[in-house]
């Protein structure tokens, strides 16, 4: 079976001005999302408390939200957690005084009680399946320590691609790395979808993720390079791109089959990872297709940059 | 002819069996039981015990699968969580104190399997229930307390010198050391010899000198302040695993994370507040010379004049509330304690403590002593607390120590090495007391920064709906290799499949807990490891579009692969890695596998296929490939 003709010849160089154009739009409007809406930090970065409560019978948000403000509980924050039985209710834990003794301890405990009781006034089959406190510095380290991560992904995947491939080639992964990133946080922060730890953990795999992408279809560059005996880049990238194609697209749609049925069955507990992780793929194949070879041809590549590294790698020289 | 060497059929046959056996434990879920032991003073596990268990189960209509005596404990098995929670109760009920009971999942995996290593994934919490708790050790503390001992040594040691000292002060900044103030050049010198040669950790360094004071600034080296620090830490941790084997609960984690913090996790627990107080209590006592008794003028004078004795600290009576003087000088501590077990003192009827102090301890001790028989000496029972702040408009903790005094009494007559504390509250507070101290002092103060509690049918739930996710996310892309690569997607779909396996193996046998960030890495490894394939299938399809025979088509279509193959893998990994360095757990747990998921996806996808591509197509003459 084959979807995807394989003599398709598009000219996705020739469109570059286009597609770099909305690449940079995209980027700069991200970076307004993030900065302007910010994103949705969860309690893993906020610090502060939460808790899972179950309802026997389905449930209204706004019914728990009404009943926490009755109760005192005006800033908790309710939200569902798939289905109509389930809900998280997030606050910080200066909402309930009494639970906060003189020396600034929190005791949970005693907030999930009064939760829990403000809850049974209105409604009996209120169940507490899970409760959580974080403290405000170890989510802000949390937020450090994933920054350090990414530069660190990101400095490696250049330090490599730089050794086995060419200077260009690392500059340009690396750009549409920090692309793939912005715009995949970006539209995080339009959404307004909580970004928690697993979702932090998912967008560096996105990193990881549509580098491969690029790596495929960088690989094939330099291939075409070595064998053409005239090689006009513009040409070269077109070809490359169009050649790795159909991997492109089938290896995505893989993926995000798996990542549909993390998202449909894994439970709430994962649907943010599985979302980001969709959303990383979509971004990351397009940006493979449309944006990291034209900035391959800005930066100049041609076949007498690549031909050196076969001397240092006579494992690459045997081969055709 | 095939162009697949023997030695690697061997070898992948070898790696498919390996992924096997390793993997088979977790078909063998885990047995929810009530593990018995009998605590120091309590008759040991026997039958009597198991008949005792067996027909309290039975009076109450519990059902219970099994109950065994396994050694020196006893265990009995439960067909599901709610019936192991009651059962506990029940069990508890009817043996009384003597006996810790505690939540255990009992393996199940065959005697076979164990005996060769094989074992199952560890579950996190998030699939099991349990508690979390995330500490902040303060190892500034441990620093303050060493730097105060050295100050103590000092004064000691220019004592037994016969060198005069106007003051040894330790200076108020955390690390800065300790200012020795002399009278002479002469004294000077001497003191900085006897300090140098005496304690090997400091450095010894002349200030300045102002007529008749000669100032000596000594210092701890960087390098034992550091190991001031890890040690903190490492002693931290063996106390808490004292403390927490003290609580019953059997399988805990307790480990270091990051630079400071400690986590410990224990599965199956589901009320907090016992595990809290003992974890998070920062209690030592110490054993300080008393100036004058309880409430009495001096005291009283200080308390109201706020004029307090520059060698004295005032601090007040536990329930009475009276204010009492204590030297600055500690004879010992809390860390220097060997055991402490509770009882009933015979001469007052009140509620004691035994202590038993190590060599060190001893000997401070039975010095102090045999010079001060009938002077008072108190225990000073020192706790910390984190206080919570606004400095700036961001959140500080700041720690807050409060100090009381349980007991202040006169020296009866010289001990050393046993003694006992009297004068504890109740009898509850006394083996609360001696369960802490028994535990061992903490090296540094704690602080739980993190803290959840996880239900545990929030946990079968996850358990559930992970699995179905991972058997769903397998089933899909099989099926769709399956039909777009047809023979070769087929050839592809063994190796997803044995990729799981090996994963699975892999990750049991390192010992890797499993948490839903770790099954969402699964399903992901899944999802991309099939990349591999999809390249080389795309080339051999490729080869033949160039008008390659079948069998050449194979051989490039691998070989062509490989190099990019190898460059994607190794640039993921990378990516992978960078997420393992991150400190926290869940997050780290995800990187593992991932990481481990893309090593063996490399194996699976190329070496495996390849052999089967080979087995398959090898020693046939082929018209056309089905790929």
């Amino acid at each position: 079976m084959e979807i995807f003709n394989h003599d398709s010849n598009i000219n996705f160089l020739g469109m570059r001005k286009f597609s770099i154009a909305i690449a940079i739009f995209l980027m700069v409007a991200s970076i307004g999302l993030i900065v302007t809406r910010g994103l949705n930090y969860a309690l893993d970065f906020t610090g502060g408390v939460s808790m899972v409560i179950d309802y026997d019978q389905s449930v209204e948000i706004s019914d728990v939200r009404t009943a926490l403000e009755k109760g005192g509980f005006d800033h908790a924050m309710v939200q569902s957690l798939g289905g109509t039985r389930e809900v998280s209710i997030r606050m910080q834990p200066k909402d309930d005084k009494k639970a906060v003794d003189a020396s600034g301890k929190v005791n949970l405990d005693l907030i999930s009680a009064d939760v829990l009781k403000t809850l049974h006034v209105a409604r009996k089959d209120a169940k507490l399946k899970s409760r959580e406190l974080v403290t405000a510095e170890v989510g802000a380290e949390l937020k450090s320590d994933g920054t350090v991560a990414a530069v660190f992904v990101i400095l490696g995947i250049m330090a490599y691609l730089w050794i086995r491939f060419e200077r260009r080639f690392a500059i340009a992964a690396v750009a549409t790395e920090i692309h793939d990133v912005l715009v995949t946080l970006g539209i995080l922060a339009l959404a307004q979808r909580e970004f928690d730890m697993t979702v932090l953990a998912s967008v560096l795999a996105v990193i990881g993720y549509s580098i491969n992408d690029k790596v495929v279809v960088f690989d094939r560059i330099r291939e075409l390079f070595r064998l053409a005996r005239k090689a006009e880049p513009e040409e070269i990238l077109n070809r490359s791109i169009n050649n790795t194609l159909s991997r492109t697209i089938i290896t995505s749609l893989f993926t995000a089959i798996t990542m549909g049925a993390l998202y449909f069955f894994g439970g709430p507990a994962v649907h943010g990872f599985a979302v980001t992780m969709l959303i990383g793929i979509v971004v990351g194949t397009l940006s493979s297709i449309f944006v990291a070879s034209p900035i391959l041809l800005w930066l100049g590549v041609s076949k007498k940059d690549l031909m050196p590294v076969t001397k240092e790698n006579p494992e690459l020289a045997r081969r055709p | 002819m095939s162009d697949f060497p023997r030695w690697k059929y061997a070898l992948v046959a070898l790696v498919m069996l390996f992924g096997i056996i390793y993997a088979l434990p977790n078909a063998f879920p885990p047995l929810l039981a009530v593990q018995v032991t009998a605590n120091r003073d309590a008759p040991p596990i026997d039958q009597s015990v198991q008949q005792k268990v067996t027909a309290a189960l039975a009076s109450k209509h519990i059902a219970v699968t099994d109950v065994v005596v396994d050694g020196d404990h006893l265990l009995a098995t439960f067909p599901n969580s709610d019936v192991q929670k009651s059962g506990s109760d029940v069990i508890k009920a009817a043996l009384g104190d003597g006996y810790t009971v505690a939540f255990k999942l009992q393996s199940n995996v065959p005697g076979w399997l164990q005996a060769i290593g094989a074992r199952s994934m560890p579950l996190g919490l998030d699939l099991q229930g349990g508690v979390h708790f995330l500490m902040q050790v303060d190892q500034g503390d441990a620093i303050d307390k060493q730097e105060n001992s050295y100050a103590d040594d000092i004064r000691t040691l220019l004592r037994q010198h016969n060198i005069h000292y106007e003051s040894v002060v330790r200076n108020t900044v955390r690390g800065q050391g300790i200012t020795v103030i002399l009278r002479s050049e002469d004294d000077r010198s001497k003191s900085a010899d006897a300090i140098a040669n005496e304690y090997t950790d400091l450095n010894v360094a002349t200030g300045p000198s102002t007529g008749d004071r000669f100032t000596l600034n000594v210092t701890i080296k960087p390098e034992k302040l550091r190991e001031l620090a890890r040690s903190a830490i490492t002693q931290n941790l063996g106390t808490l695993r004292n403390r927490i084997n003290a609580l019953g609960v059997s399988e805990p984690l307790i480990q270091q994370q990051g630079e400071s913090r400690i986590v410990v996790e224990l599965a199956g627990v589901q009320d907090p507040t016992e595990a809290k107080k003992l974890i998070g209590a920062v209690a030592t006592l110490q054993y300080r010379p008393g100036i004058g008794q309880a409430g009495d003028a001096q005291a009283q004078e200080a308390a109201r004049t706020g004029n307090i004795p520059p060698d004295a600290n005032l601090y007040y009576m536990r329930g009475s509330h009276l204010p009492v003087l204590v030297s600055k000088r500690i004879i010992v501590t809390g860390n220097q304690l060997v055991d402490a077990s509770s009882g009933i003192d015979q001469q007052s009827g009140t509620p004691k403590v035994d202590v038993t102090l190590n060599a060190a301890g001893a000997k401070k001790m039975g010095d102090f002593t045999n010079a001060n028989v009938g002077k008072p000496m108190a225990v000073v029972y020192v706790e910390q607390v984190y206080e919570t702040k606004i400095v700036d408009g961001k959140e500080v903790r700041v720690p807050k120590v409060t100090e009381t005094v349980i007991n202040d009494a006169s020296i009866a007559s010289p001990f050393s090495k046993q003694f006992q504390t009297t004068g504890l509250g109740s009898p509850k507070e006394a083996s609360d007391l001696a369960l802490l101290l028994k535990g061992g002092a903490l090296a540094a103060p704690m602080d739980v920064v993190e803290e959840s509690v996880i239900g545990a049918s929030l946990g079968q739930d996850n358990i559930d709906k992970g699995f179905k996710a991972v058997l769903l996310g397998l089933a899909l892309v099989l099926l769709a290799a399956a039909i777009y690569y047809k023979l070769f997607g087929l050839v592809a779909d063994i190796a997803l499949f044995f990729n799981l396996v090996i994963l699975v193996a892999v990750m049991s046998l390192i010992g890797v807990t499993l948490t839903m960030p770790g099954v969402a890495g699964i399903v992901l490894t899944l999802g991309m490891a099939i990349d591999a394939n999809v390249l080389i299938c795309e080339r051999v399809r490729e080869e033949l579009r160039n008008g390659s025979s079948p069998h050449a088509s194979i051989r490039a279509g691998y070989e062509k692969a490989w190099s990019t193959i190898l460059d994607a893998n190794v640039t993921h990994l990378i990516a992978a890695l960078a997420l393992t360095t991150m400190g926290t757990g869940a997050i780290k747990g995800f990187g593992v596998t991932l990481m481990i998921g893309i090593l063996t996806s490399l194996f699976t996808s190329v070496t495996l296929t390849h052999a089967f591509t080979a087995l398959i197509h090898g020693h046939r003459k082929l018209k056309t490939l089905s790929v």
